[in-house]
This record gives structure tokens, C-alpha cells and sequence, in this order.
């Protein structure tokens, strides 16, 4: 068979726009050095939500979010779907200034949200520490389980015809030959090896999981001051950023950083994870923790994902660079792929997006 | 005359030996010590703090390893 597309990497961002190709009846090969899903989208947190730093930010993450409304009773139960919804914790009135333009911004695009003042917060959240100043509850997010989501949609690919070759690696995108298939990069943070010239860094996370403990967190728990240490470029940075797992296990996130390549546990970042953790709950450190492990973001300048054609490599598109964000805007990214590869309206712009090298 | 402690489990009370784990407290009472998530009763296994089969909720904390606690007056214990 030979495919009219090449989808290079099994993320869930390839396994998306592998799906939304076939299922327009693309003859669609995916070829995956590893396992499905078991790069960046098997070390996230799974956290679909709605984001504010930008229009183009929202619109991409806002179109990706009613995707995964419409897609969560499709999914298998192993994907853990909740619509847990998200709390953004404000610590003090500066902080709760912002959770008002927040809602102010959601509600004028159409996104329902909450403001909790510090009593409602508390009984929202009670292993929470006392004194924060409220919060604003946006309750359509939701979590998944991020490979389990990747291996469906390769498995809803090739009941559209898709086939798979796992464990061959692209050194170089002349191995494909075939000069009449179209290919697709979505390798993550790897995407400049095979497109030179692409704007994308790594930046590393880590993560710590916890033993079952139901009902310690109920939603997905962000601080505020997050949107300030997320994008200090320069330095590296620790946000309370807290989930609870459909098994009662507490996920505990999250640190960022640039220039390190070195995937081992900085037990110096790990420890500033869990005080930033341990000072807006106290009571977490007396859980147990079962496992640590960290992951590469593919983030580009502009912080948004690239999706579309390569302006330097013919035939070839691209789907990369979605930073933290790439679990929420795989499905908007796979739709907004194919509308361009087939000459479809898309639903949002898509300027913002264009690869840019 | 012999040190002893005397715990509760599951709101029973039991006096034991000084020195006791809670692991060997809550086996000699007779009961096992958590539920796998398939519904399958578990008991300590390697009785040095590899396993994680033996964990039970000491004093409201939840998971802990009863092979690594010695038994103190006061204290409750409960299994799952
Ligand atoms: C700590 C952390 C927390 C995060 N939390 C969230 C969150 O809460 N919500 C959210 O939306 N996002 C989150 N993210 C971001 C999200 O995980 C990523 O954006 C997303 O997984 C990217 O998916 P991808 O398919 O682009 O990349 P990947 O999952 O990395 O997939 C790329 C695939 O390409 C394969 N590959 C690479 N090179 C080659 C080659 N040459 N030949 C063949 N195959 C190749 C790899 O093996 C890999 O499987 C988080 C990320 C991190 C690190």
C-alpha cells in the first residue's frame, strides 16, 4: 500500500492527526521509534484546560477543549475522562484581582466560570491551607490519562486503514522516498532533528505520583502566581499545580527548565516542587509517594504549537512545539492539520500557528 | 515484669509485647491487612519494607508500611 501520508511519531499529537487523516480517508502510515504514547505524552499531567495568555492561546485551547467534550464518550474507560474541572488559586488580593479578569475574559468568550471567595475554597478544597483568598473555578476542564488516549486514537486510525510501524526510528526525513506521501512531523521536542531549523527547546518537568488517597484533591489545583513562574524564560521555576488521579492517587506538579537534555531527577528541583506543594497543603507531605520521574515540553518562542506546512522542507507539515499544552490542543491541532492538508474551513485562524522555520 | 504496649485495631483493643511490629499486632489478631484493588484480602509479605503489601492506616495516616512501626501505647490501628 502506499500511504498518501506519513505521520512521524506516536504522541498525542501524531495519533491525533493520524486519526482525523484517515478518518478523511487518507491513506495514513505512523511510524513510532518507541512505544505509542510514550514520550512527553506519557510523562504529563493530563490537565485539559482552557488557557488565557493570548487569543490565539485560548481559541486553540478553547476549540481543543469542546473536542474533548465531544470525544470523552468515545473513549475507553482506561483514558480516566473526568470532568474534575479546574481551581485557580488565588493567595492573596493582588492574586484575586486576577481571578476577577479572568472571569471577566472567560465570560466574554462564552467560557462559564466561578469566583470562590476563601470560605467557599475551603470547603471546595479542605486539605487546602487556610488563609488563601479564593479561587476561580472553571468547571468544563477535565483530565485524562495521556497514552492511554495516544493508543486509541492509533486504534481508531487503523480501523480507518492506518497502519503502524512501530520501532523504526527517522534519521532523516530522505529515508521516506516516497516523493507523492505527504509527512507529517510530530515528534515533540525532537522536531528539529528531522526539521532543521525549527524554532523548538526543551523544557524539562518533573513530576511525583502518590499512593491512593481518594478524596485528598478534588479538582485540578493551580496557583495563580503559576502564570508568572511559567514564563520567566530564564530561570528555572516550581509551581503548586496538584491533581487527583481517578484512582485516589495524587499527582504533584511542576517544575520548568531550560538546558538540560539529562532526563534524571534533580532531587534540588524535586525538593523546591514539594515546598511549593507542602506550602499551599500542608497535610500532602504525609502522603506517600510511589514514583518520580520527569519530561520535555517542546516549547517555541511564540508559545504556541506549530501546525502546518514547513516552510523549508516540501511536502513536509508540521505538528510540534506544544510546550505544556499539547495533551489539551492535540485534538484542535489534528483538525486544523487536516483542514489545511485538505483545503477545509477551519474553524479558528490559523496564523498564529505557522511553522516558522 | 515484660514491657507492653496496648494498641486498638479496628477499634478492638489488644496488648502486645514491647518491641512489637504492627504487622505482627495485626496478624496475631487475626485479621489481614488491606484489600487489593481487585478485592483480594493482602498480608505483609517480605516483612522488610519492599512489598508495600502490609500497609494499614496508623493514627488517620493512610499507606503506612506495619512491618517498619513498632507498636506504641495509644495507638490505632486500622485495616481495609
Ligand atoms: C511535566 C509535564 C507536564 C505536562 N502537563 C500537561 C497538562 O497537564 N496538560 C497538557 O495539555 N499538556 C501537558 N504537558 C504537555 C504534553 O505532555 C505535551 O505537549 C504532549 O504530550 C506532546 O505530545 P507530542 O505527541 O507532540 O510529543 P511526544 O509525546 O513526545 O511524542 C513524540 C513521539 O515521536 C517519537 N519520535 C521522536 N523522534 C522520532 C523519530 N525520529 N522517528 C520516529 N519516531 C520518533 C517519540 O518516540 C514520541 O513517541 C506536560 C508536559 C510535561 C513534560
Amino acid at each position: 500500500m502506499a500511504a498518501d501520508a506519513i505521520v512521524i511519531g506516536a504522541g498525542i499529537v501524531g495519533a491525533a492527526c493520524a486519526d482525523e487523516l484517515a478518518r478523511c480517508g487518507l491513506k495514513v502510515l505512523i511510524v513510532e521509534a518507541g512505544e505509542i504514547g510514550g514520550g512527553a505524552t506519557a510523562a504529563g499531567m493530563g490537565h485539559i484546560v482552557v488557557m488565557d495568555d493570548s487569543e490565539a492561546e485560548f481559541a486553540l485551547t478553547h476549540y481543543s477543549a469542546r473536542l474533548w467534550e465531544e470525544l470523552a464518550d468515545e473513549l475507553p474507560s482506561g483514558a480516566e475522562y473526568t470532568a474534575a474541572g479546574t481551581l485557580w488559586v488565588a493567595a492573596d488580593d493582588e492574586e484575586m484581582a486576577e481571578v476577577r479578569r479572568k472571569h471577566s475574559f472567560y465570560a466574554q468568550r462564552g467560557v462559564r466560570t466561578e469566583i470562590l471567595d476563601a470560605q467557599d475554597l475551603e470547603q471546595a478544597e479542605p486539605n487546602l491551607r487556610k488563609g488563601l483568598a479564593g479561587a476561580l473555578f472553571v468547571p468544563a476542564d477535565a483530565i485524562v490519562y495521556p497514552p492511554r488516549v495516544a493508543a486509541f486514537l492509533v486504534e481508531c486510525a487503523c480501523r480507518n486503514g492506518a497502519r503502524l510501524e512501530r520501532g523504526r526510528r527517522i534519521h532523516n526525513m530522505a529515508e521516506l522516498a516516497n516523493a507523492t506521501a505527504l509527512i507529517v512531523n510530530a515528534t515533540g521536542a525532537s522536531a528539529p532533528a528531522l526539521s532543521p531549523g525549527l524554532d523548538i527547546q526543551p523544557r524539562k518537568g518533573h513530576l511525583l505520583i502518590t499512593d491512593r488517597y481518594p478524596g485528598f484533591v478534588r479538582h485540578q489545583l493551580v496557583e495563580l502566581g503559576y502564570l508568572k513562574s511559567a514564563h520567566s524564560i530564564d530561570e528555572d521555576s516550581v509551581a503548586f499545580n496538584v491533581q487527583p488521579r481517578q484512582t485516589g492517587q495524587v499527582l504533584i506538579g511542576s517544575s520548568r527548565q531550560y538546558g538540560s537534555s539529562d532526563p534524571a531527577i534533580e532531587h534540588r528541583m524535586m525538593k523546591r516542587m514539594l515546598e511549593r506543594a507542602a506550602l499551599y497543603m500542608p497535610s500532602i507531605g504525609r502522603l506517600s509517594a510511589i514514583r518520580g520521574w520527569t519530561g520535555f515540553r517542546a516549547s517555541t518562542p511564540g508559545k504556541l504549537p506549530y501546525i502546518g506546512r514547513s516552510p523549508r522542507q516540501p511536502n513536509v507539515w508540521i505538528a510540534s512545539g506544544h510546550e505544556g499544552l499539547g495533551i489539551t490542543t492535540s485534538l484542535a491541532t489534528a483538525k486544523l492539520l487536516a483542514d489545511q492538508i485538505l483545503n477545509r474551513q477551519p474553524a479558528i485562524p490559523l496564523e498564529p500557528y505557522a511553522p516558522n522555520g | 515484669m515484660p514491657q507492653t504496649a496496648d494498641v486498638r485495631i479496628n477499634g478492638k483493643e489488644f496488648t502486645v509485647a514491647e518491641g512489637t511490629s504492627v504487622a505482627a499486632a495485626v496478624l496475631n489478631a487475626g485479621y489481614s491487612m488491606r484489600t487489593s484493588i481487585h478485592g483480594e484480602p493482602r498480608a505483609a509479605l517480605c516483612g522488610m519494607g519492599i512489598c508495600y503489601e502490609c500497609r494499614v492506616t496508623i493514627d488517620g495516616c493512610q499507606h503506612r508500611k506495619s512491618c517498619q512501626v513498632l507498636c506504641a501505647t495509644g495507638m490505632e490501628i486500622e485495616t481495609t
